[in-house]
């Protein structure tokens, strides 16, 4: 009898609270429609690692250690960057570049909107943090969850866990955080320029050829990005190649799915609560909003100053579109536009950027990889 | 976990050399595009 209730003893405040942030995340899926593929098995997963002595995750049982299956999943599937890699080559698979192959200056505000990722890496680096683990942090601007999966894992960052949470929530608060920075750096009379979107058509060599030279461009001058950029672009070669359209259904379906299924429930492994709660969970969560809002005005800013020298002007609204988060980030923009003067179309320039913004923040993900020493 | 100015003093050069490599790659990027589009347009008397 006694063997049914002792575990009950076992139970900390700590775990309670993680049972807390489990359900929230759940909430936040279920309810308010937040990132539901990835909050919802990282809410549950929250929960199973932290019920006491919790088979899910590896364990001493009788003096003889039991690995746990969200463990194994783990060391399988993250601590190898393996699942990061090949939810990559899904995301490749969705996005069309077409939009930025039409007007390919749209990349520079890609490149603008990463400043938020170097100035969070100096901000996380004065509030005492290592180099390592700032870097990790840092990665949460680029608002590209498997690019902050791999370089955290890659540096061995103790703070997985909550970057992760970070990352995908600030995802998914896109529509909040961006649009009070936008308009803060903006004039009414800015958020009103008019941009024509001239249609053009892209060779079917071009779209083809567009992988391939962004991997053998980004890998030459950052060796460390090949898997981010390749397995990106791996997708994007089998969506446009035309030769592989089972394949390109599979990776955008199927794959994609898989991958996030188990994705959300392996990152669980590090929300345990001796290494969750604790205060740099809470400064990561704060730094992360930082590097969101300066990788928003850093794109903003850019456009204003671009405006200064072009005689045909950039709406600047579009340069906050240079984070990855797609196409969340296009759409806000469109909307504002919208808002702003209702026959203001900057839905293809926004989705320009946006997945300018995709390709950039892996190359600066791979940069800070070549740029900083494990 | 207190202020570490002398490590934030040390990833400013870091930032520098961080945004001037996303610079170059993205404007090497860009030349290529424009390249691989003009190489493949189609030709005037295509589009007649």
């Amino acid at each position: 009898m006694e063997a049914i209730y002792q575990n009950i003893f076992n139970i900390t405040w700590q775990q309670i609270v993680m049972w807390v942030i489990g359900g929230v995340l759940i909430y936040l899926a279920v309810r308010k429609d937040m990132e539901p593929t990835l909050l919802l098995p990282m809410g549950f997963g929250t929960i199973l690692v932290n019920l006491p002595l919790s088979g899910a995750v590896t364990q001493i049982y009788d003096g003889a250690k039991e690995i746990g299956v969200i463990d194994l999943l783990f060391d399988s599937g993250i601590a190898n960057e393996l699942f990061p890699l090949l939810l990559f080559i899904g995301i490749g698979a969705m996005i069309d570049f077409g939009p930025l192959l039409s007007n390919p200056k749209l990349m520079l505000f890609g490149a603008a909107a990463q400043f938020g990722i170097f100035f969070t890496l100096s901000m996380a680096s004065l509030f005492g943090f290592e180099l390592k683990d700032a870097a990790s942090i840092a990665i949460i601007g680029a608002a590209d969850g498997p690019t902050s999966i791999f370089v955290a894992n890659y540096f061995e960052s103790n703070y997985l866990g909550a970057i992760i949470v970070a990352a995908y929530s600030y995802m998914a608060l896109v529509p909040i955080v961006q649009p009070p920075v936008i308009k803060l750096l903006t004039t009414k009379k800015e958020r009103l320029i008019r941009m024509p979107y001239e249609q053009k058509s892209i060779s079917k060599t071009t779209r083809i050829l567009f992988p391939i030279v962004v991997t053998m461009v980004t890998g030459i001058v950052a060796p460390r990005a090949v898997p981010l950029i390749g397995f990106l672009m791996f997708g994007n070669l089998i969506r446009e190649c035309g030769v592989l359209g089972s394949l390109s259904d599979t990776a955008q379906n199927v794959l994609a799915n898989l991958i996030t299924l188990l994705l959300g429930i392996t990152v669980a492994a590090r929300m345990q609560a001796d290494s969750f709660l604790t205060p740099q969970t809470l400064m990561i969560l704060g730094l992360g909003l930082i590097a969101f809002i300066f990788d928003t005005a850093g794109g903003v800013i850019f456009a204003k100053i671009m405006n200064l020298f072009l005689k045909q002007k950039i709406n600047p609204m579009i340069g906050a579109c240079g984070i990855s988060a797609f196409p969340m980030s296009a759409r806000v923009i469109h909307k504002m536009g919208l808002a702003e003067d209702k026959q203001n179309y900057l839905l293809m320039h926004s989705i320009g950027v946006n997945v300018s913004g995709q390709i950039a923040s892996v190359i600066a993900g791979g940069l800070i990889l070549n740029l900083i020493a494990r | 976990m207190g202020l570490n100015v002398e490590l934030f003093l040390q990833t400013l050069p870091l930032m520098g050399k961080g945004m001037l490599g996303i610079f170059v790659v993205t404007a090497v990027i860009i030349l290529s595009i424009v390249a691989l589009n003009k190489a493949t347009a189609p030709k005037d008397s295509d589009k007649k």
